[in-house]
């Protein structure tokens, strides 16, 4: 790409945000933007992505780090001495002007050297305002521009959110800006408007030849109109990288959520470019260490469906939308779903098959903190999930609870609640499993598939047969790999969450 | 067998027995009837009173002479004369202090912001003729001579809070992307301030503005506590004088109405030119 070349307009360096209250929006940003580019902060709300651009704008100040415009330390800058101009969330239109006074508002301050020759051929740089008729064929320019010419006479009260977007741009690019900031500019249309918009504004970028720093949460939004999306989630970045690197080659499981419709499965390396997921052994194109947990992630159109015994994983078709283009489907393959989108539909209930091909598949590493199961309590009180039955402590689902004597739970506010087949979220520390020869100890039996060596102790992985269910934990023993073990988790280690409410 | 015509008449009777027999006739527009019968005994027909008797002498017949008196008369109207110049200062110096305030104010967090705001608001709870004089205590304790400009800080400090109010609501209410998009679009702060946020609190003053003026015109309770041997006395002193004498007696009811009237066309006269009547500016000050 030709922006590539060129140089750097604004970076920033460690950048951090803490607010009063100790919540920290933006943590350890690190960027940059070249000249030109038009540059998209994604991520979900709460992400960071608008605190950032309030920094470059200069409305918030960082607590740690620079903000470097080209070359120069702007950070403590006020936002009116900064060469940027910004396209607010809900325009920010000013109420009591009409359409050609907001957009001249800042034309009106602006000053400019202008120079001046005296009798003696002395050059004189004076510092001037714009003249009135300067003002006049910038403001009508800017109204061509994002076409709303004749309308300088509004008030804004009048205008239709469309139009009031507009004017929202023209009063900022009037001021022609190094760099134009978009706060969710298109947030407030509609679908049809937006779209529309989405592709104006990129005309104009590419017009105007100013940098543009968009921000959005809409993933398609950032797909279509960006030469570089920064994907932000908690503060922190993500992935920087062009839109199709995104959407091809997310870094981890949260980029490829958020970015397009994705199936992320669990998976285990099994060998030389082959990854174990949805119970068979696929071929993939990336190399990961034997026996590494990873996340897999296969885009939904990349799925073919085949019929019945022609494909590589079989399947039933548990659900069936039509979504213009294509089918959505889901496919059920033991436990686990699949989502398939394909121009063919297949039926709910039919047995199908699918292939899914080595380029498709991506492979993340997984850091793993913990196991996950999905389990669901049993009469007697104990929790059923990863192919056993464990003693556990129900009354942690509510504060304060107790148990009554024929097993139900009472809470703090004194209701009675039966806990039986109640869906729970079940979470293990690496630390708080063990293991031992003797089978009628544990909740579960299964097999030892991989000992990785880590410095000070052993990370251990035992699988279960029934449904292949992972138990990932450290160990100071040394143990052989294809040992039968049975899994004890002490009754206290094992925390439990409602999966969902439940109805008394 | 039923007769038709008899089951035709039959169910217009349960119409009829329904509607009006449960419903006793009653709509929801009836609701106002109240409030219709208030405002004509309370609001309108004292109105017109003072306008009969405006126009009427002692005799009960119609004369324009209490006009005559009136504007012929050069104490009673250097007297209207010193009230809007003193309303005008009150206003103006209560619109000094408040501005800041509310900006203080409307830049806290909701909590300190409350507490603030109920310091400025529990002495309104206090009546505010034991105010005053608990204010005139303190002058003699701090040495401070009655007089005019007793008289006016005294003015001040009861209306201060109908300025605060006002203002605090607006500013609270606006839309703080407004300053940042001034600030962005290159305004520094002074600029920021005379062109957006001036400009936008204009509601807020003029409600505000209009709490202080009127009302410091017939406040003559605290002139009267305040004025000591040389300061002014309002207008609002000079109807209670025409309508009430020393023993509480009629004394000029016609007298009275005439500045009553010519009170009421200043402040509707006021009110017009500040837009109070605009529909947009309805419901633009907050209750205390």
């Amino acid at each position: 790409m030709a922006n590539e070349k060129k140089e750097k307009i604004i970076e920033l360096i460690g950048i951090k945000r803490e607010f009063e209250d100790g919540t920290v929006a933006v943590d350890n940003v690190d960027l940059y933007v070249r000249k030109g580019e038009f540059i998209t902060f994604l991520g979900p709300s709460g992400c960071g992505k608008t605190t950032t651009l309030r920094m470059i704008a200069g409305f918030d100040k960082p607590t740690e780090g620079k903000i470097l415009l080209n070359g120069e330390d702007i950070s403590n800058l006020p936002p009116n001495m900064r060469p940027i101009n910004t396209v607010f969330q809900r325009y920010a239109l000013f109420p009591h002007l009409n359409v050609y006074d907001n957009i001249a508002f800042g034309l009106k301050l602006k000053k400019q050297k202008v120079t001046y020759q005296d009798e003696n051929g002395n050059e004189i740089v004076k510092i001037e305002k714009l003249s009135k008729g300067e003002i006049a064929q910038k403001v009508e320019k800017a109204l061509k521009m994002v076409d709303l010419e004749g309308f300088e006479k509004r008030s804004v009260a009048t205008l239709s959110g469309g139009q009031q977007q507009r004017v929202a741009i023209a009063r900022a690019i009037v001021n022609e800006p190094k760099i134009l900031l978009l706060d969710e500019p298109l947030g407030a249309l509609d679908l049809k408007m937006r779209k529309d918009m989405q592709l104006e504004l990129k005309e104009m970028h590419r017009k105007l030849g100013i940098t543009f720093i968009y921000v959005t949460h809409d993933q398609e939004e950032a797909l279509t109109m960006s030469d570089t999306i920064v994907v932000m989630k908690d503060g922190v970045i993500q992935q920087i990288g062009t839109p199709t690197d995104i959407y091809n080659e997310p870094k981890n499981s949260f980029v490829a959520d958020f970015i397009g419709e994705s199936n992320i499965f669990s998976g285990t390396m099994v060998g030389d470019k082959k990854v174990r997921f949805i119970g068979y052994n696929f071929d993939c194109v990336d190399e990961f260490e034997k026996n590494e947990k990873v996340d897999v992630v296969v885009r939904p159109e990349d799925i073919f469906l085949m019929d019945a015994d022609k494909g590589q994983v079989k399947g039933k078709i548990i659900s069936s939308i039509f979504k213009g283009v294509h089918y959505e489907m889901v496919m059920l393959v033991g436990k686990t779903e699949v989502v398939i989108q394909d121009t063919v539909e297949r039926k709910v209930g039919e047995e199908v098959s699918i292939i899914i091909k080595p380029n498709d598949i991506h492979i993340m590493s997984k850091e793993f903190t913990s196991n996950k199961y999905l389990g669901y309590i049993t009469k007697k009180n104990t929790v059923v999930f990863g192919d056993g039955e464990f003693e556990c402590d129900v009354t942690q689902l509510y504060p304060n609870s107790f148990l009554d004597d024929e097993g139900y739970l009472i809470t703090a506010e004194g209701e009675k609640i039966d806990l039986t087949d109640v869906d729970v979220n079940v979470e293990v520390g690496l630390k708080d499993i063990e293991i031992s020869d003797d089978q009628e100890k544990g909740g579960a039996i299964g097999n030892i598939i991989s000992i990785i060596y880590k410095g000070d102790h052993y990370q251990l992985i035992v699988r279960t047969d029934e449904n292949e269910e992972d138990y990932v934990f450290d160990t100071e023993y040394t143990w052989n790999v294809n040992d039968r073990v049975s899994i004890i988790i002490p009754k206290e280690k094992i925390k439990l969450t409602l999966k969902q409410e439940i109805k008394k | 067998m039923k007769n038709p015509a008899k089951e035709i008449k039959r169910e217009a009777f349960e119409k009829e027995f329904k509607s009006k027999r449960f419903n006793f006739g009653f709509s929801r527009k009836h609701l106002c009837i109240p409030y219709a019968l208030f405002l004509v005994l309370f609001v309108i027909f004292p109105l017109l009173l003072v306008v009969f008797y405006a126009f009427t002498d002692a005799n009960g017949s119609f004369s324009v002479y209490n006009f005559i008196e009136f504007f012929s008369n050069p104490t009673k109207l250097s007297t209207l004369l010193i009230s809007v110049l003193v309303a005008l200062a009150v206003t103006l110096i209560c619109l000094i202090i408040a501005y800041p305030t509310a900006m203080i104010l409307s830049k806290m967090s909701k909590h300190t912001a409350f507490i603030c705001l109920m310091l400025f608001i529990t002495p309104m709870w206090i009546n505010f003729v034991l105010r005053a004089m608990a204010m005139k205590e303190l002058f003699y304790l701090i040495h401070l001579p009655m007089g005019s400009f007793a008289s006016i800080v005294a003015l001040v400090y009861d209306f201060l809070t109908f300025m605060i109010m006002p203002l605090y609501s607006t500013l609270i209410k606006m839309d703080k992307s407004l300053e940042e998009a001034a600030l962005d679009l290159g305004a520094n702060k002074v600029k920021v301030f005379t062109s957006v946020t001036l400009p936008l609190s204009m509601p807020g003053i003029l409600s505000g503005a209009m709490m202080v003026f009127l009302p410091v015109m017939s406040c003559y309770v605290i002139t009267d506590a305040f004025r000591g041997n040389n300061g002014f006395s309002v207008i609002g002193k000079l109807i209670a004088w025409n309508f009430v004498g020393e023993n509480g007696t009629l004394v000029n009811v016609n007298g009275g109405a005439v500045i009553a009237l010519v009170m009421l066309i200043i402040m509707f006269v006021s009110m017009w030119m500040t837009g109070g009547f605009k529909s947009e500016n309805a419901g633009r000050g907050t209750n205390l």
